[in-house]
């Protein structure tokens, strides 16, 4: 497992350029521009298990869900952050995309530190100190535990036959 | 205990009659707004919507202007994909290719009004708190599932109050108030905050409005209001917009805010935001002199007549700086040819600039006016982002239509009042 660490303000655009919103829609498409203009080893180096911690203000910008979408794709397992904006962070849960808002936990890592998620426990594990993370409301943990939103409002739609 | 605008508005919308900030509640928005993005969010749900149609066809805007006309046959085919849903599921709320960016048109066509709760596909969708609406951004998955279901759920957001004290004064602008603010509270100092505009705001009008609710996103909120007033409501009326057709929601004299900020109007300088974040603000002044290669004039923060009105005073009987492309992005067809009527589309045209069909055009770098590496694009839109115009080893700097006028002039940045006399 790899850590891939960023500062504050990773916006929509270093995640995946606008000039490509209109042309990749699905993970495939997406995978191969992820963090193209912030760092361009992320994209070939990343594997499934990885994690990201960043700064302040992880995911500012437009609502673009291609930076989500391909995160989850690669099968980056957390983005631990100090703060997330907010279409960001609902992207995520609705994608299935693990968001750990814990300031503390990014301020103690150093590079080279195991990091250890526990989301059960709410706790994040940097070196030999844990840190703990809020929660997630139930009704929403109920969409992101579904596998995102569109499998959650399937199901939901099944049993209620209309809208 | 008094409520804020977000906690009146979602208590309603939640049919509840009291909500506090942290609660999650499910609400049915009147709107929802995609753009060329309607062809992905489509796809997603292609074979649910041939099972359960769609929930509300009355709650889909589709406004096709991020990528128009169509650059390639990729964004041709989404665009020839979204005409054949919007005919089969027979939506009445389509604007194609050339009626304007979308969050002027969801204004301009009356659809967003006081009190209404809309969500939208684009991080711009705070702008109808110009006209008293509670409006935010949501990712395409969302918009997806609202198509299938016409509900969602919401977080009572904390609020911020922005008081606005004083007058401002020619040619210092909205945009100037609204870069300072963003200067001040931080790219993410109002994240998850609904921000609420008071004070002396009847100087501003729906246009200064609009660029200023435009950019809440940019500070991180999820919606930024004016109250509906005088002004509100004369705009409302000139579209048709009888008073009759919405409630207005305003704020209690007691409601509870996480923080206040006071803005100081008289002692705002022309400001620009310097590379690459939309904080990093600075007054015009201050970087005076910084050679540029393309002025963009335009686009949903500052593309409306108003805008280019200021800029077509300055511009009347000039000659742009031969290094600079000056690009000028009508925000609609309507603004067009209120521009033409007046005669500003002339001056822009005899000045050297190349006119643009009303949509995002460069703004967020597909096409239309991407830079080159080592380029420096002076802009009236509402993003630096490094990368943003197509390149990321160009720079963006922000600014009003007056500040983007002179510096065309000059091939430098400018301070406006160097040639308007306030």
């Amino acid at each position: 497992m790899r850590v891939w660490r960023y500062g504050d303000d990773v916006n929509t655009d270093m995640l995946f350029p606008g000039k490509y919103t209109y042309t990749c829609s699905t993970a495939e498409e997406i995978k191969p521009h992820l963090l193209e203009d912030l760092d361009p080893s992320f994209a070939k180096g990343a594997q499934r298990g990885d994690l990201i911690i960043a700064g302040k203000n992880f995911g500012c910008g437009s609502s673009r869900e291609q930076p989500v979408v391909g995160l989850a794709a690669v099968g980056i397992s957390a983005v631990v952050a100090g703060s997330f904006a907010r279409i960001f962070y609902r992207a995520s849960i609705n994608q299935g995309l693990l968001l750990i808002e814990c300031p503390e936990a990014v301020k103690a890592y150093r590079t080279g530190d195991a990091v250890a998620v526990d989301v059960e426990k709410s706790l994040v594990t940097i070196g030999t100190r844990s840190f703990s993370f809020p929660r997630l409301p139930p009704e929403i943990l109920a969409i992101r535990d579904a596998g995102g939103l569109l499998p959650y409002t399937r199901a939901r739609l099944k049993k209620r036959k209309s809208c | 205990m008094g409520h804020t605008f977000a906690e009146k508005l979602l208590a309603h919308y939640a049919k509840k009659n009291d909500v506090v900030p942290g609660e999650i509640v499910t609400v049915h928005p009147d709107h929802l707004l995609m753009h060329d993005n309607a062809a992905p969010i489509v796809k997603k749900i292609t074979a649910d919507l041939d099972v359960y149609g769609i929930c509300d066809p009355s709650m889909p805007i589709i406004v096709l202007d991020h990528v128009i006309p169509a650059a390639d046959e990729k964004t041709a085919a989404n665009h020839q994909l979204i005409r054949g849903f919007v005919k089969k599921y027979n939506l009445p709320y389509f604007y194609d290719v050339g009626e304007g960016v979308c969050h002027q048109i969801v204004v301009e066509k009356g659809l967003a009004l006081p009190g209404k709760l809309l969500l939208g596909s684009d991080s711009h969708t705070c702008s109808y708190g110009a006209v008293g609406a509670f409006s935010t951004g949501i990712d395409r998955t969302e918009a997806a599932a609202l198509l299938l279901t016409g509900e969602t759920w919401l977080k009572v957001p904390k609020s911020i109050r922005i008081i606005l004290l004083g007058s401002i004064h020619s040619p210092v602008s909205a945009k100037d108030v609204v870069l300072w603010v963003i200067g001040q509270i931080g790219a993410s100092g109002a994240d998850y905050y609904s921000v609420e505009y008071q004070g002396d705001v009847a100087q501003f009008s729906i246009d200064d409005r609009f660029t200023i609710a435009n950019m809440g996103v940019e500070m991180g909120a999820k919606n930024a209001v004016f109250p509906v007033d005088k002004v509100t409501t004369k705009y409302l009326q000139s579209l048709r917009v009888a008073s009759t057709q919405y409630t207005a929601v305003s704020a209690d004299p007691d409601a509870v805010y996480a923080s206040t900020l006071n803005v100081p109007l008289d002692e705002i300088p022309p400001m620009v935001a310097v590379p690459h974040h939309v904080d990093n603000v600075k007054p015009v002044a201050e970087v005076a002199g910084i050679h540029l290669h393309q002025c963009l004039l335009g686009t949903c923060t500052n593309g409306r007549v108003s805008d280019l009105k200021v800029a077509a005073k300055i511009l009347k009987g000039k000659t742009v700086h031969r290094d600079i492309r000056l690009l000028v992005l009508p925000a609609s067809r309507q603004v067009y040819l209120d521009a033409l009527k007046e005669g500003y589309i002339d001056i822009f045209l005899k000045a050297g600039g190349v006119v643009l069909p009303p949509g995002c055009g460069p703004c967020l770098g597909a096409h239309q006016g991407v830079l080159a590496p080592g380029e420096r694009c002076l802009s009236t839109s509402n993003r630096n982002f490094k990368g943003r115009m197509g390149c990321k080893d160009a720079e963006i700097y922000l600014a009003s239509p007056a500040t983007v006028a002179a510096s065309a002039i000059h091939g430098v940045i400018t301070d406006p009042r160097s040639e308007v006399k306030p």
